[in-house]
C-alpha cells in the first residue's frame, strides 16, 4: 500500500471555519456559543498571549535588542510570520510592488495589530460621489453589530457626533501624552481636527468577564497581552469558544481547497498538516472562510471542480479582483522644546491616544475620499536603532550654551546629547481610502506552487493618480502641522519621484475586497450576508467581502460583519434553509 | 476581572514591578499544556528562531584585533561619566559581535571600515589604531566624526564611523546601564493619569484639551 493517502475523518461538523483571526474567531465564537459543533483550521501554530507574549521584557532580553531581523515589527512583536514565509512564496507581475503580510498563528494578525478600532461610516457604505460600487448593506444594517462588538470586546473613545465617524459604546479613553498636546495645538493652527483615539483596549473591566483584566498601561499591545487587556482573536474569541466544548481547533492545518459535492455544495475542506506533511480531509454542513482577504481568495480559486470551473463561488469572475489596501505616508521629526524633558512613565496604552478623522470636503481637492492621521512619539523603551538620529539632530539646534555645533561627534558631549534629545521625537502617518478597482487583483500563478504543492497567488496592483494626489496632500498637511507645532522635520522630504512617500500597496496591512459582496451574482461573489451566490453553504468572514473600504482600519468592520454572518447562519439553520 | 484579579492571574499577590517582570520571564512560565519534548522551548518563539539564535551564538565573526579596536572605538563614542559607565562596561562590543551576524549587511562595512582605520593610522603613526596613543586616536576620530566638515578623502571613514556610532548607541542604550542612564521610566504596570501637573505648567499646556 502506498504511504501517500488522504486521512479522512468520519465526523461531520456543523461548520468548518478556516482561519482564527478576527473574522474566523468571531464566527466560531458565535456558533460555538449557540451549540454548533465547529471545527477550526489554523495554518499556523498555537498561540496564547497569556503564555507566549513577550510583554514586559527589557531590550537586553533580546540578543538583537528588539531589532526586526526575524520579526518585521521587532523581536518582541507577537507575530509568527511576516512579509516573507519560508517555502510559501507569492509572485508579482507588471512591476507590481504589492507586499503581503501573513501571520501563521492562533488569532492571526490580531495578536500584534495597533488596536485602532474605527467604524466605517454611512458614506463609506453608500458613497456620495458615485465613484465606487455601494455595499449591499448600509451603516444602519451593521450598526447593531458594531454595538454588540463594542460591548463584548471593549473599546475606548469619546462621543463626537461626527457624521461619517460613527460613535461607539465607549469606555473612558487614556489621557494624552505631552507630545500629543503639542500635536493638538499645532494641528489646530494648521486647520486639522484632532480627537481622542479609539482603541480595542480595556480601560475598564467588562462586567461578567472573568477572563480578561483591564489595561495596566505598558503600551505594548503589539507584543500581545498576558492579561487579555486588549483585543486579540486568540484571547477574546477562540480560546473562550474552545471552553464551550463546541469548538475544536486544529493548528498547523494549511488548507488546500474546499471540496464540493456533485451538486456543487461545499462538503468539506482538504488540508496538509505543516508538521507531519500528511493530507487530511474534514467534512461539515457548511464552510466558513476567514483565512484573510488574499488567502481566502486563493483557496476559492484553487477549489476548481466541474460545477465550479473558475474556482468556487467565482462564476462572476470577481474573486481576487478589487484588491485594495489603505494608502499610507508619513513624516517624522522632533520637538526642540522638549529637549532635557523631565522623565516619567508615559507608556500609556498600546493603541492611539489621539487621531485626526478626515476633516475636509473633497469638492476642492484633486482626489476622492480622504485619510485619517495617526500620531506617535515620546519617551519610549529603547531598542535597536535607538539614538541614530542624535548625531544628525545635534547639528540642527543650539547646544546647552546656545551655540550651534557640528553634527556628529563622540564622547561626553555626544552622551549628553543622547540624553537631551530623548523623548523629543514626534511623527505622524496617514491612512487613506484607496479606490477598489477590478484591475488591482490577485490570481493564481499558473507556474508556481508553494512547498505543500499549493498554487500560489500572483499580485497585480498599481496606485492610481488619485492615491498619489492623496499622498501629496498628506505630506503637505503633515509638514504644516510640524511647522505649527514648532517641530524640526528629520525624515526625507518626499516628492513626485517617490509618489510623495506613498507606501507600496500591502504595506499598511489593510488589504480587503477580493471576494466582494453584492446583490448582483454577475458582479459579486457573495450576497449581503457574505454567503456565496454560487454555493449556499459557503460563507466568507474576513476582509475579503468588503466592497469598498473607508479610511478606517478594517478589524472592527470584520468583527461586526462576521458576527452578523454567524447570526444569519443560525437563523437560516433554524429555518432549515442551510 | 478587576486589576487586583489580573495581578492574581499572573500568579502574584501584590503589585511589584520586579516580581511581575520575573513572572513574565519565559523560564518561569508554567504552561501545563506543553508536550514533554517541548518543555525546554522558549515561550512565544518559533522553533526556527531558537535554532537560528543558537547558530549565531556559536559563530565568531570578529578577530581579537578587530574586537580590541571595536572596544576602544565604543568607549571613545560612549565613555564613562558622572551618570553611567562606558560602552564596554555595558558589553557593547559583545552586542556588536552578535548583531553583525544577525544583520549580515553590517559585516563587510564593519570589517572594511576597521581595516580602513588601521591603514590610515599605519600611514600616519606607523601603527594600527589600537596601538596609537590616546591623543593620536582622537586626532584620527576628529577627522571622521563630523560628516559635514570631514574632508572628501575621509568619506569612507565617516561612513564607517556613522555605523559604528549607531551600533554603539544601540548596544549601550538597550543595556541595563543605558536604560537607566537615559531615564526610561516605563515597562511596569501602572495607572496612566496623564501628564504630571508640573510638566503641563512648564510647557503651558494646562488648557489644551483633546
Amino acid at each position: 500500500m502506498s504511504e501517500f493517502q488522504i486521512k479522512k475523518s468520519p465526523t461531520v461538523y456543523d461548520a468548518i471555519v478556516v482561519g482564527s483571526g478576527a473574522g474566523g474567531g468571531m464566527a466560531a465564537y458565535v456558533l460555538a456559543n449557540a451549540g454548533q459543533k465547529v471545527l477550526m483550521l489554523e495554518a499556523g501554530q498555537y498561540f496564547d498571549p497569556k503564555l507566549d507574549a513577550h510583554q514586559l521584557k527589557w531590550p537586553w532580553e533580546s540578543p538583537r535588542r528588539g531589532a526586526g531581523t526575524v520579526r518585521p515589527f521587532g523581536d518582541f512583536d507577537a507575530s509568527y510570520g511576516g512579509w516573507e514565509l519560508d517555502g510559501e512564496p507569492y509572485t508579482k507581475k507588471d512591476k507590481t510592488e504589492f507586499e503581503w503580510f501573513r501571520s501563521r498563528m492562533l488569532g492571526g494578525r490580531t495578536n500584534h495589530w495597533g488596536r485602532i478600532s474605527l467604524r466605517m461610516g454611512p458614506h463609506d457604505f453608500k458613497c456620495k460621489d458615485g465613484l465606487t460600487d455601494d455595499w449591499p448593506i448600509t451603516y444602519d444594517d451593521l450598526k447593531p453589530f458594531y454595538d454588540k462588538v463594542d460591548r463584548m470586546i471593549g473599546i475606548y473613545g469619546t462621543v463626537e457626533g461626527l457624521e461619517n465617524e460613527p460613535d461607539g459604546i465607549f469606555m473612558k479613553p487614556p489621557k494624552p501624552r505631552l507630545n500629543e498636546l503639542f500635536i493638538k495645538k499645532g494641528a489646530e493652527k494648521a486647520g486639522v481636527k484632532v480627537i481622542t483615539g479609539r482603541g480595542a483596549v480595556l480601560t475598564e473591566s467588562i462586567k461578567g468577564n472573568n477572563d480578561r483584566a483591564p489595561c495596566f498601561y505598558c503600551g505594548q499591545c503589539g507584543r500581545s497581552c498576558k492579561v487579555y487587556g486588549d483585543f486579540s482573536a486568540s484571547s477574546c474569541l477562540v480560546i473562550p469558544a474552545v471552553k464551550t466544548g463546541n469548538l475544536t481547533v486544529i493548528t498547523d492545518a494549511m488548507v488546500r481547497e474546499v471540496i464540493t459535492d456533485k451538486d456543487g455544495t461545499a462538503k468539506g475542506v482538504s488540508y496538509v498538516n505543516r508538521r507531519d506533511l500528511q493530507e487530511y480531509q474534514v467534512n461539515a454542513r457548511l464552510v466558513i472562510l476567514g483565512a484573510s482577504a488574499c488567502e481566502s481568495a486563493r483557496i476559492l480559486l484553487n477549489s476548481k471542480s466541474p460545477q465550479h470551473p473558475a474556482g468556487l463561488a467565482n462564476s462572476s469572475g470577481v474573486v481576487g479582483k478589487y484588491l485594495h489596501d489603505s494608502t499610507g505616508a508619513s513624516v517624522s521629526g522632533f520637538l526642540p522644546q522638549l529637549m532635557d524633558r523631565k522623565r516619567y512613565n508615559e507608556d500609556g496604552v498600546g493603541s492611539v491616544h489621539i487621531y485626526s478623522p478626515w476633516w475636509l470636503d473633497n469638492k476642492k481637492l484633486n482626489f476622492p475620499r480622504g485619510y485619517h492621521i495617526e500620531y506617535g512619539g515620546g519617551m519610549g523603551m529603547p531598542s535597536y536603532g535607538f539614538g541614530s538620529g542624535v548625531p544628525v539632530m545635534n547639528g540642527m539646534v543650539p547646544d546647552r550654551n546656545g551655540k550651534m555645533k557640528d553634527a556628529g561627534g563622540y564622547g561626553a558631549s555626544l552622551k549628553d546629547d543622547y540624553r537631551r534629545f530623548y523623548g523629543t521625537g514626534v511623527g505622524m502617518a496617514g491612512r487613506g481610502t484607496a479606490i477598489a478597482r477590478a484591475d488591482n487583483y490577485c490570481e493564481i500563478d499558473p507556474d508556481v506552487v508553494d512547498k505543500y504543492g499549493i498554487p500560489v497567488l500572483r499580485f497585480h496592483y498599481k496606485w492610481a493618480q488619485e492615491e498619489i494626489n492623496q499622498a501629496k496632500h498628506m505630506q503637505e498637511t503633515f509638514l504644516s502641522i510640524m511647522k505649527e507645532m514648532g517641530a524640526v522635520v528629520t525624515s526625507k522630504i518626499q516628492g513626485r519621484e517617490t509618489n510623495y512617500g506613498l507606501e507600496a500597496p500591502g504595506k499598511i496591512i489593510h488589504e480587503v475586497g477580493t471576494i466582494r459582496m453584492g446583490d448582483d451574482p454577475k458582479k459579486s461573489a457573495l450576497n449581503k450576508y457574505c454567503q456565496a451566490h454560487d454555493c449556499k453553504n459557503l460563507f466568507v468572514v474576513d476582509a475579503a467581502p468588503f466592497v469598498q473600504q473607508g479610511d478606517k482600519n478594517a478589524t472592527w468592520t470584520i468583527l461586526a460583519l462576521s458576527m452578523r454572518t454567524a447570526e444569519y447562519i443560525l437563523a437560516q439553520k433554524k429555518k432549515q434553509n442551510i | 476581572m478587576n486589576r487586583r484579579d489580573s495581578i492574581k492571574a499572573l500568579g502574584l499577590t501584590a503589585i511589584s514591578t520586579s516580581v511581575l517582570i520575573d513572572a513574565c520571564k519565559p523560564s518561569e512560565t508554567k504552561t501545563g499544556t506543553s508536550t514533554p519534548e517541548e518543555t525546554t522551548k522558549e515561550a512565544g518563539r518559533e522553533h526556527w528562531e531558537i535554532e537560528r539564535d543558537k547558530e549565531l551564538h556559536s559563530e565568531t565573526f570578529f578577530t581579537s584585533h578587530e574586537m580590541a579596536t571595536i572596544t576602544v572605538l565604543a568607549d571613545i563614542i560612549i565613555p564613562k561619566d558622572d551618570v553611567s559607565g562606558s560602552a564596554s562596561e555595558a558589553k557593547v562590543p559583545e552586542f556588536i559581535e552578535f548583531i553583525v551576524k544577525d544583520i549580515p549587511e553590517h559585516k563587510i562595512p564593519m570589517r572594511g571600515g576597521l581595516k580602513w582605520l588601521d591603514l590610515q593610522c599605519l600611514n600616519r603613526y606607523q601603527k594600527p589604531f589600537v596601538e596609537a596613543s590616546a591623543k593620536e586616536q582622537i586626532a584620527m576620530i576628529d577627522e571622521i566624526a563630523y560628516p559635514q566638515k570631514a574632508k572628501p578623502e575621509m568619506k569612507p571613514g565617516v561612513t564607517f564611523f556613522n555605523r559604528m556610532r549607531n551600533l554603539t548607541a544601540s548596544g549601550f542604550y538597550t543595556s541595563k546601564i543605558g536604560v537607566k542612564d537615559i531615564g526610561y521610566a516605563g515597562n511596569a504596570p501602572n495607572q496612566w493619569q496623564g501628564v504630571p501637573d508640573e510638566v503641563l505648567k512648564q510647557y503651558g499646556m494646562q488648557d489644551v484639551k483633546i
